[in-house]
């Protein structure tokens, strides 16, 4: 069994309730920074522990931390990004509708670390009975004297309050949702400035992902060499990954990281193998948004080595052969799934979801959703998959926000690695039905 | 622009718009526009007319463009009327390998309406969306606040039986109570 830092608690019952989760030494990272160490020392653990931001991006979480601008007399932010948007993500919902306190928590600890005496947690509005998890939850806190005035008599205050959104992946990006959480559309802001510098209200903000914030918890209470010490190389602790689609056993589990991609598949402890015994066709290891690799591709690297659940064994190749970890939404498709069935569910969300800012994605998702359909209904033709390939390099690298990227990429890799399926659903146009490979699972 | 007479909160409801702004810092009140437009919609029948929005414009003391280009951007905020459950079946890719397809057809079968209409006594309004992070237990769809997961064409039945004797409409705020802000 590998070390569980997050979820150790998880089948604790009742872990939910303040009373059990302080029983088993909840809030113990607060009293530790709080009474014995000063905000720097705290932002030392974490630059020590190597945690990288567990939003998408991966970006070093202590070097985010120190690149916060401390001007006198204007207040800094901590906001908590719960949009969880990504499709194949749900590791987040999880965590908060399970242990709703460790978020708290690693809030207060953040908070304090960074100087924030007010801070945010935005949720999708789709979670609103998760946001009511948290509002008691931040309740029970304040009337146990972790939030406030003075709290636990350290002379340090914070209020924290949850934020709910409306319905959009787009504020799932850092910038977008600052502007929601000021009431606005959520259009993505040109950067720089980076948040940093002219976050919320235009005052210097840090914007962390649900896991990352949840993670200081451990690191304070057990150090940043410890927290180091497991894991790879550049990808250190433990990482909540989201499995679904076609295996035994979906659902959230928090992994040393390091263990193959393979053993992730098929070991009775994580998926337990494909439904009915089936092959392995195709996964998509970090959400939507990474790119799709093929069985024998994401089992080994293109070079031969063992694929690791880590931000560098999964990159391995670039995308000529690799994918990314992103936000460890990982979809797993038998032998029978259409690939470009799939990337149409891809396309269309993209579609739905471009903000509509920058031309390019606000066309190009456009345009690829009704590519595909065609291709799909058997209309396609060989210089439509030219096409598809044509737009998506278009839209790669020329928004203001990632998400353009993000609708790209499937897209790419999927032609890049199933281009002769594309050519079979245009050569056997007459013949095309819609494959309907599963049956309902029966529960 | 004036506010017809029966577009207002509840003193309830009104007690937790202050609380709402309450949370962002002075002349920030526009922060609060989501959580009062989720409020507002279940306050008024489940959607948003012009009227409604107009009273929200009114409450933060901002203008009403501010308040349509917001409620017209987010897919939670129905512009238009819907049935008292709101059914949102998601069909992106971990829901669609699990069936999702199936489960859409199955309900348009059932209350004989087709995805995005709604039934003639105004009960179900049939929507589809993207990925609410339920991967895992897949298929699902949405009502009111409440998550149904791992669908079955039976789960999908005995779920729509109840919701018809219900008869009650639901809102994402089901449950919320001023106690918790
Ligand atoms: C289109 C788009 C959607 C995103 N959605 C999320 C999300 O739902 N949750 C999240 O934590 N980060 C999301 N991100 C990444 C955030 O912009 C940001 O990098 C992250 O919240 C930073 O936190 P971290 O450093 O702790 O990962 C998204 C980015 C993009 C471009
Ligand atoms: S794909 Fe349906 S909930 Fe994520």
């Amino acid at each position: 069994m590998g070390k569980k830092l997050l979820l150790a608690n998880d089948h604790i019952p009742g872990i939910q309730s303040y009373q059990v989760y302080r029983q088993h030494g909840g809030y113990a990272s607060v009293e530790k920074a709080l009474k014995t160490m000063k905000p720097e020392e705290v932002l030392e653990e974490v630059k020590k522990s190597g945690l990288r931001g567990r939003g998408g991006a991966g970006f070093p979480t202590g070097m985010k931390w120190s690149f916060l601008a401390k001007p006198e007399g204007v207040p800094r932010y901590l906001v908590c990004n719960a949009d969880e948007s990504e499709p194949g993500t749900f590791k987040d919902r999880y965590l908060m509708s399970r242990i709703p306190h460790i978020l708290v928590e690693g809030m207060i600890t953040s908070s304090y670390a960074l100087g924030a005496h007010t801070s945010y947690i935005y949720i999708r509005g789709e979670y609103y009975y998760v946001a009511q998890i948290l509002e008691k939850a931040i309740s029970e806190a304040y009337a146990n004297g972790w939030l406030g005035k003075n709290i636990q008599g350290s002379g340090y205050d914070l209020d924290l309050y949850v934020q709910v959104g409306g319905g959009a992946y787009i504020c799932g990006e850092e910038t977008a949702l600052l502007e929601s959480l000021e009431g606005k559309r959520g259009n993505p802001r040109i950067k720089p400035p980076f948040p940093a510098i002219a976050g919320l209200y235009g005052c210097p903000t840090v914007v962390n992902n649900v896991e990352t914030i949840s993670a200081v918890v451990p690191i304070v209470n057990g150090g940043g060499d410890a927290y180091a010490a497991i894991g790879v190389g550049k990808s250190t602790g433990t990482k909540l990954i989201s499995a679904s689609g076609h295996i035994n056993k979906p659902g959230v589990y928090e992994i040393e990281m390091g263990i193959t991609v393979e053993d992730f598949i098929y070991s009775d402890e994580y998926c337990g193998g494909i439904i009915n015994g089936k092959k392995l066709k195709a996964v998509v290891a970090g959400g939507s948004s990474v790119p799709v690799l093929p069985a024998d591709l994401i089992i080994t690297t293109a070079a031969g080595e063992k694929r690791l659940m880590t931000y560098e064994s999964l990159a391995d190749g670039g995308f000529a052969t690799g994918t990314m970890l992103g936000s460890g939404g990982f979809i797993v498709m038998d032998e029978d799934t259409s690939i470009v069935e799939n990337l149409h569910t891809f396309a269309r969300f993209y579609h739905h979801e471009s903000c509509g800012q920058c031309s390019p994605c606000r066309e190009g998702t456009g345009w690829m959703e009704k590519i595909i359909h065609k291709i799909l209904d058997g209309h396609g033709t060989l210089e439509d998959v030219d096409l598809l390939w044509e737009i998506q390099k278009k839209i790669e690298g020329n928004t203001i926000c990632p998400l353009g990227d993000a609708a790209a990429w499937p897209v790419a890799s999927a032609i890049r690695h199933f281009r002769a399926e594309f050519e079979e659903y245009v050569k056997n146009s007459s013949q095309i039905k819609k494959i309907r490979h599963y049956d309902l699972i029966n529960h | 622009m004036s506010t017809s007479k029966e577009i207002k909160f509840s003193n309830e409801a009104l007690e937790l718009v202050a609380k709402m702004i309450s949370r962002y810092p002075e002349g920030k009140q526009k922060s609060a526009l989501l959580p009062v437009l989720h409020l507002a919609q279940a306050e008024f029948d489940g959607w948003l007319s012009p009227e409604v929005m107009d009273y929200v414009a009114e409450l933060l003391s901002i203008q009403p463009i501010e308040v349509y280009e917001v409620a017209s951007f987010y897919s939670m905020f129905n512009l238009k009327p819907v049935g008292k459950c709101l059914l949102e079946v998601c069909r992106t890719s971990s829901c669609w390998l699990r069936g999702a397809n199936e489960i859409v057809e199955h309900i348009e079968k059932k209350l004989g309406i087709k995805e995005g209409e709604t039934t003639p006594d105004g009960m179900f309004t049939l929507k589809t969306v993207e990925c609410l992070g339920s991967c895992g237990t897949a298929p699902m769809m949405m009502c009111g606040a409440q998550f149904h997961e791992n669908l079955t064409f039976q789960k999908v039945d005995s779920i729509l039986d109840q919701l018809k004797s219900e008869g009650k409409r639901k809102t994402y705020l089901d449950d919320v109570t001023v106690n918790h802000y």
